[in-house]
């Protein structure tokens, strides 16, 4: 393909490919993240599939050029489906040195580096902690570095329209936005138009001239060997849109309630990077949405029992540090039996940890953080589309059999995107919710024969006053027992209510060989798992991918499945949790491959370790 | 919602659970179950409307022994339980049971943002000065000095004043009564019930095994004329026994005081009580220890302000009545979809 000027002359051929790795980064004033937002709308918009990680500071501004303010953002799209945002990014976009020297040890060798040279005086360096300029040190040879006067080129871009200083330089992402549009054939209207709706006057029109310009630089001054061309991917037919895992959450739950028929309450206390789930329901009051944005994540979890006891479906969302305060209360959701969903978008931890960084880490707390016994459903899921279905159905579980079930997610889901087609809202089955009422037959604590749950009566229901709480109840009646073989019958009866709930899950399903090594992963390194499984299969390892989407209970068939395979790894974002899990409940030797450096798995990491671990057997 | 027609004629007993009460034998709670049962047999509403949520703790056993629906939750956090319930369901008539240690302690948090939030419920704060439950540690109320047995030299923290708490918290009625007080009990209760927004009762709970007659001043017949001024609104705040009659006076260092009564002069000094005016009932919230003044009883603050449920389903109500509001499908389209051909 050719790219004409707008006077007529063929300027340069485009090259196709087919997949590209593409990484903003900047200090957290620049908007590196609304670029790589504006760049990954764009570029689904064009037809390509896609995934996103974004990465910023748990500072909402660091000081401004340090290593410690540097936000980033990575696109990855492509004419084939996308499974992870790409272990490598073949361009980088640095806006200062400190988003140069943080990034370029990641950027593929001969990659592309657009660095914005205006910012790299005396003073910028020494706040990069660099001592000497890489620009000029040669310590960048092994890529093809683009210097563009990022600053000074937005500036005279916006010169007209009598901007100061400081608002002309904020429009410089912009321009570098404006050239990677270029680069890779992107379309500018879609941005100019969210421009439009997004700045008030001056700033609409400076935004507007500093893309465009950015696009004209490329395209004129040929900074680039060649422009790029990445054709659309063959997407299932239908209606698409973008969509983060917190997005996913948020309507899988909306979606849930409807299709149960009772209104939604979240209870919720702020905390990254579970937040976003209370904004976006909070702005569903038109579907009778309650949000309760309680005083703590007690409260909130306290609140949504309490919701759940007077006949909603009731949901909390946290992370981690959240999770651990709400464990007493669940532990009373337990005992009491009722439905709810607690959502734990789960990031680098103990304690603060790395709030804005990814992790696996609370599989633990999921499963066993409670006091006493106290088993409870976990689901995980495994992409920001999936987020929606495992939503969807941790409701659906929750009400069956009458119990909290814990949702979990990570950062990387949470915040990262990708193209989502949108499923047939018929299509999603109801879900069927059936309130006691009945006062000749009803028992507090009389179980459904095949579930073993126990009747969901809502107060205000003529004849059915009775009292629930904390202290052990007799089985049947509900009675306060102290009695100790009723304690006995009741815990056991609560652990098999959960482990019936195998009943209702898809059995195990294995991705590839039916021998050799078995790979088993959960949660959100389904796709980097997925791949490395793909890759080192087509490289000719035997190995087969299990993804667990229940953690408790587990799909019935896993200990045969095991016994089919010579070797079994885990890979997670902790120091084995998983691992340890299937150690103690199948007593196989299932080996752990951790990481826990707040980022996801590399492919590339995770091939390397199924190719080392075949070949030592 | 039953009209006041359908709604049966009630007895106490219809009140009472088949469960036994197990509170210790002359325990305080006895009495105030009792007053509770008789209200709400009298408040003309269907009894699968009323819901009662306590925390951890003596009192807060008091579901388990009303015949209504009942959750005994966890400790301290009643009130979130309750806010809860309240939103999801809010026709019914919620009662909160909680104590000194549960609510001022473990659960100050959620007591303080209940009050300030004003959801439309009744807290019964049963305060017995001690914890019982646990067997006899001192509590938030406990006064200085007190000796028990994780206090053996004598507790130095300086206790809570739980009305005062409450009107700090912005509490929009709050109240005190005690436990054998049952006419006072009974008419507080029913003002509480009436008031739309958090009600907050204190009352003064003999705990007969762990701190017996801690409250002997206030409620011993020969005593409690001296030292409790039973609060009416729009009345002088009087008090004393008939031949020795006081009256409570404003100084001119807006300190409260206390005056004899002899003359038709010196009634006439005697302050009016006004339930809406906050700076009196802040100052009727705190007297009557150490202070040579009396206890006030009843109402001391009264006001109306936004029910919290109510100001949450007007923002639902206000979201729907938008034209075009509750299509799932455009919820979940987002705002930039676009289309994949076949
Ligand atoms: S310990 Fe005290 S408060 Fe508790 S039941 Fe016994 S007397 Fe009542």
């Amino acid at each position: 393909m050719q790219d004409v000027a707008q006077d007529g002359a063929v300027v340069s051929t485009r090259q196709i490919i087919d997949d590209v790795v593409v990484r903003f980064a900047g200090d957290s004033g620049d908007g590196m993240q609304l670029t790589g937002d504006q760049f990954t709308r764009t570029t689904a918009a064009q037809g390509n599939d896609l995934a996103t990680f974004p990465d910023y500071p748990a500072e909402i501004r660091a000081p401004a050029g340090t290593l410690a303010g540097v936000s980033g953002f990575q696109v990855h799209f492509s004419s084939h489906h996308v499974r992870t945002p790409g272990d490598q990014p073949s361009v980088l976009v640095a806006m200062n040195p400190a988003a140069l020297a943080a990034n370029v040890k990641d950027l593929k060798t001969g990659g592309l580096i657009i660095v914005n040279t205006d910012k790299f005086g005396a003073r910028d360096l020494e706040k990069a902690d660099l001592t000497s300029n890489p620009l000029e040190d040669g310590s960048l040879d092994a890529y093809q570095v683009v210097p563009v006067q990022l600053s000074n080129l937005t500036k005279a871009a916006v010169q007209e329209l009598g901007l100061n200083t400081k608002e002309a330089d904020r429009c410089k992402n912009f321009f570098a936005l404006g050239m990677t549009y270029w680069l890779f054939d992107r379309a500018l209207d879609w941005t100019q138009n969210w421009i439009r709706t997004k700045f008030k006057a001056p700033y609409a029109e400076a935004n507007l001239r500093a893309l465009q310009a950015g696009y004209n630089y490329a395209l004129t001054v040929e900074l680039f060997h060649a422009g790029y061309e990445v054709p659309p991917a063959a997407l299932k037919p239908g209606t698409y849109r973008n969509i983060t895992g917190n997005q996913a959450t948020a309507l899988g739950l909306l979606v849930a309630a409807q299709k149960a028929g009772r209104p939604l309450f979240q209870g919720a206390y702020p905390i990254t990077p579970a937040s976003d789930i209370l904004h976006l329901l909070a702005t569903y009051k038109e579907f009778g949405v309650i949000t309760f944005q309680a005083e703590d994540e007690i409260a909130a979890i306290s609140a949504t029992i309490g919701a759940a006891w007077g006949g909603a479906i009731a949901i909390t969302s946290t992370s981690g540090p959240g999770l651990a305060l709400k464990g007493e209360a669940l532990g009373l959701g337990v005992i009491v039996e009722l439905p709810m969903v607690v959502v734990d978008v789960q990031r680098g931890g103990p304690s603060t940890g790395l709030p804005t960084k990814t992790e696996q880490s609370d599989l633990f707390i999921a499963l066993y953080g409670r006091h006493g016994d106290a088993p409870n459903p976990v689901i995980a899921a495994q992409t920001p589309g999936d987020c929606f279905h495992a939503a969807i159905d941790a409701v659906r579980i929750a009400v069956k059999y009458m119990t909290p079930v814990l949702l979990l997610t990570d950062g990387y889901l949470a915040n990262g995107a990708a193209p989502w087609r949108l499923p047939d809202l018929d299509e999603i089955p109801e879900i069927p919710v059936s309130l006691a009422d009945d006062p000749e037959t009803f028992h507090p604590y009389e179980r459904d024969p095949d579930t073993l749950a126990r009747p969901w009566a809502i107060p205000g229901t003529p004849g059915l006053e009775h009292r629930i709480g904390g202290l052990e109840k007799a089985d049947g009646s509900g009675n306060v027992s102290y009695d100790p073989d009723n304690h006995q019958k009741m815990t056991e009866i609560r652990r098999q209510k959960i482990a019936r709930i195998a009943q209702d899950l898809d059995p195990v399903d294995v991705e590839g060989d039916s021998g050799g090594l078995l790979v088993v992963s959960w949660g959100g390194t389904f796709g980097a798992v997925r791949s490395a499984v793909t890759q080192a299969r087509l490289a000719g390892t035997r190995c087969g991918h299990l993804h667990l989407r229940w953690l408790n209970p587990f799909p019935r068939g896993m200990a045969e499945l095991f016994a089919g395979y010579d070797q079994i790894l885990v890979p997670e974002l902790n120091m084995g949790q998983l691992a340890t899990v299937l150690r103690s409940t199948f007593l196989v030797d299932a080996k752990s491959y951790s990481k826990v450096q707040g980022k996801p798995f590399k492919v590339s990491e995770l091939v390397a370790r199924i190719q080392t671990m075949t070949s030592q057997a | 919602m039953s009209t006041v027609e359908d709604t049966p004629q009630y007895h106490k007993k219809d009140f009472m659970s088949d469960q036994t009460v197990r509170w210790c034998p002359g325990c305080g709670d006895y009495a105030i179950l009792s007053q509770v049962q008789t209200v709400f047999a009298d408040l003309g509403i269907p009894r699968h409307q009323f819901a009662v949520v306590s925390g951890i703790g003596c009192s807060s056993r008091f579901p388990y022994y009303m015949n209504t629906y009942g959750f005994h939750t966890i400790h301290g956090r009643a009130p979130a339980f309750a806010t809860g319930l309240r939103l999801a369901n809010p026709e019914l008539s919620v009662w909160l049971v909680t104590g000194d240690g549960d609510g001022l302690s473990i659960g100050g948090n959620h007591l303080i943002h209940i009050l300030r939030r004003n959801v439309d419920l009744q807290i019964l704060m049963f305060n017995n000065r001690i914890y019982g439950l646990t067997k006899g540690q001192y509590s938030p109320t406990s006064e200085v000095g007190k000796r028990t047995k994780s206090s053996p030299m004598g507790s130095i923290d300086r206790p809570f004043m739980p009305c005062a708490l409450a009107i700090g918290a912005d509490g929009t009625f709050i109240a005190r009564t005690a436990d054998i007080f049952v006419k006072e009990q009974r008419a507080l209760l029913k003002a509480a019930h009436r008031h739309k927004g958090t009600s907050f009762i204190e009352i003064l709970q003999n705990c007969v095994i762990f701190n017996g007659g801690a409250f002997d001043d206030q409620t011993a017949r020969k005593l409690r004329d001296e030292h409790c001024v039973f609060l009416e609104n729009g009345k002088p705040m009087l008090y004393g026994s008939k031949d020795a009659r006081k009256g409570l006076v404003i100084g001119d260092d807006y300190r409260i005081g206390s005056i004899d009564i002899h003359t038709p002069e010196d009634e006439a000094r005697v302050l009016v009580h006004h339930q809406t005016n906050l700076a009196m009932a802040t100052l009727l919230t705190r007297i009557g220890t150490d202070d040579g003044l009396p206890t006030a009883m009843g109402i001391m603050y009264h006001m109306q302000a936004p029910v919290y449920e109510r100001e949450v389903y007007a923002q639902i109500e206000t979201a729907q009545a938008r034209p075009g509001s509750g299509n799932l499908h455009k919820a979940l389209v987002g705002k930039n979809p676009w289309t994949v051909q076949g």
